[in-house]
């Protein structure tokens, strides 16, 4: 790789430029990766079955009467739209970044015309149609058993809908960078995440809807950046929310993605020079 | 290469020289995983710290359905915790001394470095399965324990005698079943190769064992039931426990498990011999 011309450092406009010429390409190699290895692929979809399972208990539990305003029905929407917002948006940046910095895989591509960032966004975008393909099924299961209360019918929840899965998308993308990048500095930083995960669990909506959490807990996951990346999707597509709250949500997750993607970045930058790319 | 033919067996003299042949080979590999532990002081901390984490991630779930409902599919809050106790118990058995060992072996099966572990004078299923243990787990036991004690105090009642010991014979038939399937996803890896995600889905499929097997139903039930018994893994047990396990169910689930061991054991067999080493 000595011999490769290191490209001269070009402004920001003219980055994205470079980008958005290969993107196009980084993407086809991404969707033809996914296909290739779509037992694999497959497997990872089956890994997110928690919402079934939580699923089958709720509706035990509802068997005798409504939970709070949730009957039977309202969980099955609830947990089919968790399961579909969850395989959408999820990545696993975060495992793949650790491991090519600690393995040094990630020299290589340190040296590519490209930020790694980018590539790695191109990366799992790619697997963002297939994953789609998966998941229709449950989203039709959903769309016909809650479609009385679905979007609330509102043309405004749809877009705020769609903008939400954009912002949670990166939300996670960015988070995950940020928790990767900490692999420059400290050797668990995997059991970092593992910790963040835990909390993500319970404060996301996940494993239980936020409204069923006690008060306290329910005040903190409205501030926390957990309910961003896939409580608050879900409630609006379910309809559990207002056009005003959505709104006023949707602005607090952007906040969110531009606070995570500056620390992603400034994290990175730093951790970058700390490389000493050892292996390779 | 074939490798099976190369497994060379042990000289025939006798079980007894067998046994002791093995658990001197055992103390060896147990120690060695004692000492590459014992080398990340750091990481031991940050471990338990996880395993307490996720130990309490467990329990946010069952204290919210149980904050709603006095019963749910028959089984009262208390009763459930000792559910979630062979559920904490077995997973730290599991990850502790399962799932590091046999994801060492498809690591092995992609890098072709199996062939070194076949060449070795042992049974290649013993080798294998001791490779690794990973002792912060016992955070995970204690905590178990602690559940144990909460729950029956709350019941106002102690396991009998009889009972503790149907329950501790019934979590060693658990921990040879959970074995047993993983055995078979190691040998899933020699047909297919790329199956490292294959502990992932394990690991969220066994999370479902933390609830008594009556709150699913339907197609849920049969599953979780015959083809990855969870039922048999935490709900028998705690029935056990609670003295509640009828005879008929004890042996039915025992020839079960047992079927299901040899099952393994050949499927594992015939896997090995279908080995052909990766061209690395």
């Amino acid at each position: 790789m000595s011999g490769e011309a290191v490209p001269a450092r070009p402004g920001f406009a003219a980055d994205l430029a470079r980008v958005a010429k290969a993107f196009p390409t980084l993407l086809r190699v991404g969707v033809s990766e996914v296909v290739a290895y779509r037992a694999e692929f497959l497997v990872w979809i089956l890994t997110t079955n928690m919402p079934l399972v939580m699923l089958a208990i709720w509706h035990a539990v509802a068997a005798d009467g409504p939970v709070g305003h949730f009957d039977q029905r309202a969980f099955t929407t609830y947990y089919l739209g968790v399961l579909a917002v969850r395989l959408l948006t999820s990545n696993w940046v975060v495992w793949q970044l650790s491991m090519e910095i600690r393995d040094g895989t990630l020299s290589a591509k340190l040296l590519r015309p490209i930020h790694p960032i980018y590539a790695l966004a191109a990366d799992h975008l790619s697997a963002v149609p297939m994953r789609a393909l998966v998941i229709s099924p449950a989203a039709a299961i959903l769309a016909y058993v809650g479609w009385d209360r679905l979007l609330r019918h509102d043309g405004v929840l749809l877009l705020v809908f769609l903008a939400s899965l954009v912002g949670a998308w990166l939300l996670i993308f960015f988070t995950m960078i940020l928790m990767g990048a900490i692999a420059f500095f400290i050797e668990s930083s995997l059991g970092i995440f593992e910790l963040w995960l835990g909390v993500h669990a319970i404060l996301s909506g996940y494993l239980v809807p936020l409204e069923a959490l006690p008060h306290w807990a329910r005040s903190a996951a409205d501030v926390l950046p957990f309910r961003f990346m896939l409580g608050f999707p879900v409630e609006a597509l379910v309809g559990l929310l207002s056009r005003h709250d959505a709104l006023v949500a949707l602005a607090a997750q952007f906040g969110y993605v531009a606070f995570f993607g500056a620390a992603a970045v400034g994290v990175w930058r730093v951790g970058v020079r700390h490389f000493s790319a050892y292996g390779g | 290469m074939t490798a099976a033919a190369n497994e060379v067996r042990p000289r025939r003299t006798g079980p007894a020289a067998l046994v002791r042949r093995y658990a001197g080979l055992f103390r060896v590999q147990l120690s060695m995983s004692m000492l590459t532990a014992m080398q990340y002081r750091a990481d031991f901390v940050v471990k338990g710290l996880i395993a307490v984490l996720w130990m309490a991630v467990t329990l946010v779930p069952v204290l919210v359905v149980f904050g709603v409902r006095k019963t749910v599919a028959g089984w009262t809050f208390p009763e459930s915790l000792v559910v979630v106790g062979w559920f904490t118990l077995l997973r730290a058995v599991l990850e502790g001394a399962v799932s590091p060992s046999l994801t060492a072996v498809v690591e092995h099966v992609r890098h072709g470095t199996l062939d070194f572990v076949l060449l070795k004078p042992a049974d290649a299923q013993f080798l294998v399965s001791t490779a690794k243990i990973e002792p912060w787990h016992l955070v995970d036991v204690f905590g178990s324990l602690a559940i144990f004690i909460y729950a029956f105090s709350k019941i106002g009642r102690w396991p009998s005698l009889l009972n503790l010991g149907t329950g501790v014979a019934s979590l060693g038939l658990a921990i040879i079943i959970l074995y047993s399937i993983w055995i078979l996803v190691v040998s899933a890896s020699f047909w297919v190769i790329k199956v490292d995600n294959l502990s992932y889905l394990f690991g969220s499929l066994f999370d479902a064992a933390r609830w008594p097997i009556t709150v699913f139903r339907g197609a849920l039930r049969v599953v979780f039931t015959f083809v990855f018994p969870i039922a048999i893994l935490t709900t028998y047990p705690a029935m056990a426990l609670l003295g509640r396990l009828d005879g008929k169910t004890a042996a039915a689930a025992l020839a079960g498990g047992l079927a299901f061991a040899a099952i393994a054991r050949r499927v594992w067999r015939r896997a090995l011999a279908l080995y052909t080493s990766a061209s690395s």
